[in-house]
């Protein structure tokens, strides 16, 4: 392809001038986290000290290793039952296609475009009335049926790209159902799962309005309803509220840098699928 | 579907055997098939294809019972909610349609929905807007190792919770901020302000924070789907004489009709379903200028007490989130 000059270093200059737009909040979340505590710095100020140690009063102060930990707990509840039981449900609805399967999968679609706050004040009496209130099963059980449209959607996107004739060779084989499911095709869908999984991941770590609704102590919540705590507490202390906001956000980070490639690809899609 | 048809047959041929012709076949017990044998052989068929189809059916349970019990349910309670009087702990009364008479008669409810559309603007129309003109410049550079970094970089706010957006946006929108500073470092000090503290500018400064979000991700979506464009017809528009800006119209545009579609539906439904940033910038203030429906639900049923209309909100809510959306996904529907 042609591509003169000037177009070349207009598109550069864009592409940086895009790139500091997006970059330009964490800057400052930095800098500010740095300055001394309890002083109101200005937002593009670079500190004459760094303070670093204002992440060590952050951390001890916001308990943020049990804070992570108790996200991680929340994480490990939602992503492989939803894993599972998307893919048994999109196995059924994309390969096996029972009678009726349109009309479910229609179902299904309905909860897609939800928005959620909606049906939030039912939800909170009904977790109420389940004995859940206050532990991390009001946040985990919701959030997996929230994510049951995408994700079974998802898989049966997946599923119905899978050639027939590898069922009927593994029935001729005499396989049931069930170990064609397995032995099949779980191991042929890996692709579509580590993407879903990533994308729950994400989901799932960053979830507010069940975790700041249904428990009270941010040490019991996720990592983004923890956040909202902290901007009630240390509202007045701007800089230690930015250092804990850039511990809160480190973990997400370092993860999403390590599997860049996956993230993106994953984002991307489901966006396209969404 | 054509599978579907087909599927049957193929199992009709398993149960025979080995594909012989049938009426030729010895039956199974070495006599020759007769009429009998073969009924006998179709409730065989018939019943292992019923069988199959329960157990497909129970492995959609697990799936739907958790969809059932957290959405479907209570989204049924939803509508039912709002035809009652309820406070949320005492005994509740028959409303009639009084709450949907409130929801749209209340300033602050209406508004709210109408906040909302405005929000539009800023979560979808700008950065989609943005998103293609940026893609546009720069995809022919597409995989240069710059826009690989560009690629990762501007991903960040799709994986920070919003949250963390609206907290730093509510910094850099301070009246110390860095957009203030900025304003006052290129000398136009005094178009600095409190952008979130006032009702002038709150709504926009809300609305900038879900742009910023939304607009690493339409760039890139549009950018992928660009590269998809054969570059013959760039190469014949070119040798046709057509400029840059009719090149865009005429060939570039109308390729990305899918990917238009679908950045339009994510972030359309992004603003009207706002809550996070809104929650972490204003809470809806100041004097309910940045009020979304999302956050009047949760005002109206968790601090007003008002159970019912919350409800009755929520319904035109997920009327409205539907009225708008589904004629994009039609659109998106007839790529396919």
């Amino acid at each position: 392809m042609i591509v003169s000059a000037t177009e070349k270093w207009i598109s550069r200059v864009l592409l940086i001038l895009l790139m500091i737009i997006t970059i330009m909040p964490f800057v400052s979340l930095v800098l500010t986290a740095l300055h001394a505590p309890g002083s109101e710095p200005g937002g593009m100020s670079v500190p004459e000290t760094a303070h670093w140690g204002n992440f060590v009063e952050a951390f001890q102060q916001a308990n943020m290793g049990q804070l992570m930990w108790s996200s991680t707990l929340i994480v490990i509840g939602v992503v492989p039952i939803s894993l599972l039981i998307a893919t048994l449900a999109g196995f059924s609805l994309g390969h096996l296609r029972p009678p009726g399967n349109k009309a479910i999968f229609i179902v299904f679609l309905l909860g897609m475009t939800l928005p959620f706050q909606a049906i939030i004040v039912p939800l909170y009496f009904q977790v109420r009335d389940m004995n859940l209130l206050e532990t991390r099963w009001a946040i985990i059980l919701p959030l997996i049926g929230l994510f049951m449209p995408f994700s079974v959607m998802w898989m049966r996107a997946h599923f119905m790209k899978m050639p027939e004739d590898l069922s009927e060779a593994a029935r001729i084989d005499g396989a049931t159902t069930w170990q064609l499911f397995w032995k099949i095709h779980v191991p042929l869908s890996m692709p579509a799962l580590s993407s879903l999984g990533i994308l729950l991941f994400l989901w799932t770590w960053n979830h507010f309005v069940l975790a700041m609704l249904m428990v009270t102590n941010p040490v019991h919540r996720t990592v983004a309803g923890a956040l909202g705590h902290f901007q009630g507490q240390w509202g007045r202390d701007i800089p230690l509220m930015m250092a804990g906001s850039v511990l809160i956000l480190l973990p997400t980070l370092i993860v999403f840098l390590l599997f860049q490639k996956k993230f993106v690809s994953a984002l991307m899609q489901g966006a396209l699928k969404g | 579907m054509q599978t579907r048809t087909a599927k049957p047959l193929a199992e009709a041929t398993v149960g025979v055997g080995g594909g012989t012709v049938p009426g030729v076949t010895p039956g199974p017990s070495g006599q020759p098939a007769t009429a009998a044998t073969f009924a006998a052989r179709d409730r065989v068929l018939r019943a292992r294809r019923v069988r199959r189809g329960w157990i497909a059916l129970a492995l959609v349970v697990p799936a739907a019972a958790f969809y059932g019990t957290f959405v479907l349910w209570p989204m049924v309670q939803t509508f039912q909610l709002s035809f009652w009087h309820w406070n949320g702990v005492g005994e509740a009364t028959w409303a009639g349609f009084d709450n949907f008479v409130t929801v749209f008669t209340s300033s602050t409810i209406v508004g709210s929905l109408l906040n909302a559309l405005v929000l539009i603007v800023y979560f979808s129309f700008l950065p989609v807007l943005l998103g293609l003109v940026a893609a546009a410049v720069i995809r022919k550079m597409a995989t240069s190792r710059l826009a690989l970094v560009a690629r990762t970089v501007m991903f960040l706010p799709q994986i920070i919770p919003l949250v963390a957006a609206g907290l730093m946006w509510q910094w850099m929108l301070s009246r110390d901020g860095m957009v203030n500073e900025f304003l006052r470092l290129i000398g136009l000090g005094r178009l600095a302000q409190p952008w979130l503290g006032q009702s002038s500018t709150a709504l926009g400064g809300v609305g900038v924070v879900g742009a910023w979000v939304a607009l690493g991700l339409c760039m890139l979506l549009l950018l992928a789907g660009m590269t998809k464009i054969d570059p013959a017809l760039y190469e014949a528009a070119r040798l046709d004489g057509a400029g840059a800006i009719r090149e865009f119209f005429s060939i570039t545009l109308p390729s990305l009709k899918g990917e238009l579609a679908v950045c339009f539906t994510v972030t359309i439904i992004a603003a009207l379903s706002a809550f996070d940033i809104v929650w972490a910038t204003t809470r809806g203030g100041p004097a309910f200028s940045t009020m979304v429906p999302g956050v009047e639900i949760f005002h109206l049923g968790f601090f007003s007490r008002r159970v019912g209309e919350a409800a009755a909100l929520g319904v035109v809510f997920m009327i409205l989130v539907l009225a708008i959306v589904l004629p994009i996904q039609r659109l998106l529907r007839e790529r396919d």
